[in-house]
C-alpha cells in the first residue's frame, strides 16, 4: 500500500463522514424511539429499505428527486404511525422483549412485501441529474452527491434539534422522555406524543433510505446489515441520547471508510470491533444513559 | 369432560419423567414426518431452541447472537474433519468446544449490558463471528460455504452404522440430542435451575441472596452457546455442508421464533416451537415464494396474542383445568 498520500487520507475522511452521516441519521431515529417508548425498532432497518425503494418509485413517478425526498419520509412515517397504533401500542406494559419481537416479525414481513411489489432483484438507482459530478475540496475531487449527503444530514439533525429544544411539542418530547406519569397528569395525551416519535423516527429511516439508494444497490435485504451497524452506533453513543448517535455515526462511518483503505477484508469487522472496545471501557456508550438529548 | 385423576396424574408423570417422555416421543417422532431429513432438521434445531431457551426461557436474557455459537460448532466440526482429517467424534468436541469458547468470550462482554442493549449487543458480537468466518475463506470457503464434510461411516467401538441412511443419521443425531436433554434437565433441576430463575424474576433480589449473578450469568451463556454448538456440530454432519447463512443474526432470529412459537422457559417448547416452524416452512414453501411474510405474520400475531407459545398455552390450560377440578372436588 505504497502511495497513501494525505490528500488520499483526507478524501477517504470526507467519504467516511458521508457513510457516517447515514448511520447518524438511522441512529437518530432508533434512538429517537428508544429514548421515548424504550422501544428498540428492530425493523429499523427495513424502513430504511422500504424508503429507499419508494424513493427511487417516487422518483420515476414524478421524474423529481426533491418531491422524492419529501414523499418518501411522509409515507415511510405513515407505515411507522399505523405500526405503532396497532402493532406496538398494544404491547406496553408487557414487558420490555414484546415490541423488540414484534418489529423483527415485522421487518420479515416488509421485505416480502418489497420483494412482492418491485422483484426480489432489487431496482436501479441513479444520482440525479442537478447532484452528479464532483467539487474539488482543496485535496481532491469529491463527488457531489456524497456532500449533499453530509449537507442534507447536517440539515435534518439541526431541524430535528430545533423542533425538540425549542418547540412547544419538542417540550412534550422531553418532559415525556423522562417521566411520562407527570406528563400524563399534567392532561397531556401521552399516547399521541408516542405514536408522533414513533411516526417521526421511522420517517427519519426512511428519508436515509431514499438519501442513501443512489449510493448503494437497492435490493429487499439491504436493511439486513444496516440493522446491525446501526446497532453498533447506538451502542457506541449511547442509546437514547442524539448527540451520542451524531457524535458516533461519525466515527462509525470514519472508521469503516479509513479500515478500508488500509485493510479492505477487515472494514466491515472493523466497526464491530469498535463496539465491543466501547463495551470493554464504557458499556453505556459515549454519552451514556443521560436525558433524550444529552 | 375429562376424567379428573388421570389427568393429573398423566400431567404429573410427564413433568416428572419429562426427559423420558421427550425421548420417548422422539423415539417414534420420524413415523410423523413426511420424510426423514425433516425429521432430522427438526431434531436438530429443535436443540438448538432448546441451548437457546436456556438462556431467554428461564434466565430472561434475550440473545440475538446465538447464530454464532450454532454457526461456530458448524465450522469448527467442519473444518476439524476437512483440514484435519480428524474422526468425527473428536470433531464434535472440538466444535462444542469452540462453540462454548465462542459463548465465554462474547458473554463476557454482553453480560455487561442488560434487557434490550443485550440483544443489540449480542446481535452485533454475533456479526463480528459472521464476518470473520465470510472473510476468512482459505479455511471457510467463505461465501459459499465449507463444503465436502464427508462422514459416511459411523464407527464407533467396533460397530459400523451407515451414516448415509437417514434413519440410522436420525437415531445417531438422536443420542446425542437425548444426552444434551438430559443434561439440560439435570442443571434446570439442580439448584443451580433455581438460582437462574431468580435472576431472571430479580436481579436485585438474588444479589441480596448472595449468589453471583454475573457469573451465573456467564456460565448459563456458555452453556447455553455450548448446547446451541453441538447443534451446529450435529447439522455439520448432517448437511455435509456449513452454509454461511448459519452465522448470521437471521439465524439467531430463528431460534428465538421457534422458542417463542413453542413456548419459551418451558422444556418442551423449544422442541414443539422447532418442529411447527419446519413443518410449516416445508408445507409453505411448495405452495408460495413468500415464506418470509408467513413466518413474520405467525410470529407477530403470536406476539400480540399467544405469548406463551403453543405448549406454555397448553400447560397454561392444563393447570387451571387440574386447578379447577381440584377445587371442585374439595367443594365436595
Amino acid at each position: 500500500m505504497g502511495d497513501i498520500t494525505p490528500q488520499l487520507l483526507l478524501l477517504q475522511l470526507a467519504t467516511g463522514i458521508a457513510l457516517g452521516a447515514v448511520y447518524a441519521l438511522l441512529a437518530i431515529g432508533l434512538s429517537l424511539i428508544f429514548g421515548m417508548l424504550t422501544v428498540v425498532n428492530f425493523a429499523h432497518g427495513a424502513f430504511y429499505m422500504v424508503g429507499a425503494f419508494l424513493g427511487v418509485y417516487f422518483i420515476g413517478l414524478t421524474g423529481n428527486f426533491w418531491l422524492s425526498l419529501v414523499l418518501t419520509p411522509l409515507a415511510v412515517g405513515a407505515i411507522g404511525l399505523v405500526t405503532e397504533r396497532f402493532l406496538v401500542r398494544p404491547l406496553y406494559g408487557r414487558g420490555i422483549d414484546y415490541p423488540l419481537l414484534l418489529t423483527f416479525g415485522l421487518s420479515y414481513v416488509l421485505i416480502e412485501a418489497m420483494r412482492s411489489l418491485f422483484g426480489i432483484e432489487g431496482v436501479p438507482t441513479s444520482v440525479p441529474a442537478s447532484l452528479r459530478g464532483a467539487v474539488n475540496l482543496g485535496f481532491g475531487m469529491f463527488p457531489l452527491y456524497r456532500l449533499f449527503l453530509i449537507g442534507a444530514a447536517a440539515v435534518v439533525i439541526l431541524g430535528l434539534y430545533l423542533f425538540i429544544e425549542k418547540t412547544r411539542y419538542g417540550l412534550i418530547i422531553r418532559a415525556g422522555s423522562r417521566d411520562p406519569e407527570i406528563v400524563r397528569v399534567l392532561g397531556i395525551d401521552v399516547a399521541r406524543i408516542w405514536l408522533m416519535v414513533f411516526g417521526i423516527g421511522t420517517a427519519i429511516a426512511g428519508l436515509s433510505g431514499v438519501l442513501a439508494a443512489p449510493t448503494r444497490a437497492v435490493n429487499p435485504e439491504m436493511g439486513i446489515p444496516v440493522l446491525a451497524e446501526s446497532f453498533v452506533v447506538t451502542v457506541v453513543g449511547g442509546m437514547g441520547s442524539l448527540p451520542g448517535a451524531v457524535v458516533a455515526g461519525l466515527l462509525v462511518g470514519i472508521v469503516f471508510s479509513m479500515t478500508s483503505l488500509f485493510a479492505p477484508e477487515l472494514a466491515e469487522l472493523s466497526i464491530f470491533v469498535l463496539m465491543a472496545l466501547v463495551l470493554l471501557v464504557r458499556p453505556q456508550g459515549f454519552f451514556g444513559k443521560a436525558g433524550l438529548m444529552g | 369432560m375429562m376424567n379428573n385423576p388421570s389427568l393429573k396424574t398423566a400431567y404429573h408423570l410427564i413433568k416428572r419423567h419429562r426427559v423420558a417422555a421427550a425421548i420417548l416421543l422422539l423415539l417414534v417422532f420420524p413415523l410423523a414426518m413426511p420424510y426423514e431429513a425433516l425429521a432430522i432438521n427438526i431434531l436438530i434445531f429443535g436443540l438448538y431452541a432448546v441451548g437457546f431457551n436456556l438462556l431467554f426461557g428461564y434466565t430472561g436474557m434475550l440473545s440475538f447472537g446465538h447464530a454464532a455459537f450454532f454457526g461456530v460448532g458448524s465450522y469448527l466440526t467442519g473444518i476439524a474433519i476437512v483440514s484435519f482429517n480428524l474422526h468425527w467424534l473428536p470433531a464434535i468436541g472440538v466444535g462444542v468446544a469452540a462453540a462454548s469458547l465462542a459463548g465465554l468470550v462474547i458473554g463476557y462482554l454482553a453480560i455487561r449490558t442488560r434487557g434490550i442493549y443485550f440483544s443489540m449487543v449480542t446481535l452485533a458480537l454475533g456479526q463480528i463471528v459472521y464476518y470473520a468466518f465470510y472473510k476468512a475463506d482459505r479455511w471457510t470457503g467463505g461465501e459459499n460455504g465449507l463444503r465436502g464434510i464427508k462422514v459416511e461411516v459411523i464407527d464407533l467401538f467396533g460397530f459400523k452404522l451407515d451414516f448415509l441412511n437417514p434413519l440410522t443419521k436420525y437415531y445417531m443425531i438422536l443420542v446425542f440430542v437425548a444426552a444434551a436433554l438430559w443434561l439440560v434437565s439435570r442443571i434446570l433441576n439442580a439448584p443451580f435451575g433455581s438460582v437462574i430463575e431468580a435472576v431472571r424474576e430479580n436481579e436485585k433480589r438474588a444479589a441480596a441472596c448472595g449468589y453471583d449473578v454475573a457469573r451465573t450469568k456467564l456460565l448459563v451463556f456458555v452453556l447455553s452457546a455450548g448446547i446451541c454448538g453441538l447443534a451446529g456440530t450435529l447439522r455439520a454432519l448432517h448437511l455435509s455442508i456449513v452454509p454461511i447463512d448459519s452465522l448470521h443474526y437471521l439465524q439467531s432470529g430463528q431460534a428465538v421464533m421457534m422458542c417463542l412459537l413453542g413456548g419459551m422457559g418451558t422444556f418442551f417448547g423449544p422442541f414443539i416451537g422447532a418442529a411447527v416452524f419446519l413443518y410449516l416452512e416445508d408445507v409453505v414453501t411448495t405452495m408460495t415464494t413468500h415464506w418470509m411474510a408467513v413466518v413474520g405474520v405467525v410470529f407477530i400475531v403470536f406476539v400480540l396474542f399467544f405469548p406463551r407459545g403453543i405448549w406454555g398455552s397448553i400447560v397454561g390450560w392444563l393447570q387451571r383445568r387440574i386447578a379447577m377440578n381440584d377445587a371442585g372436588r374439595g367443594a365436595k
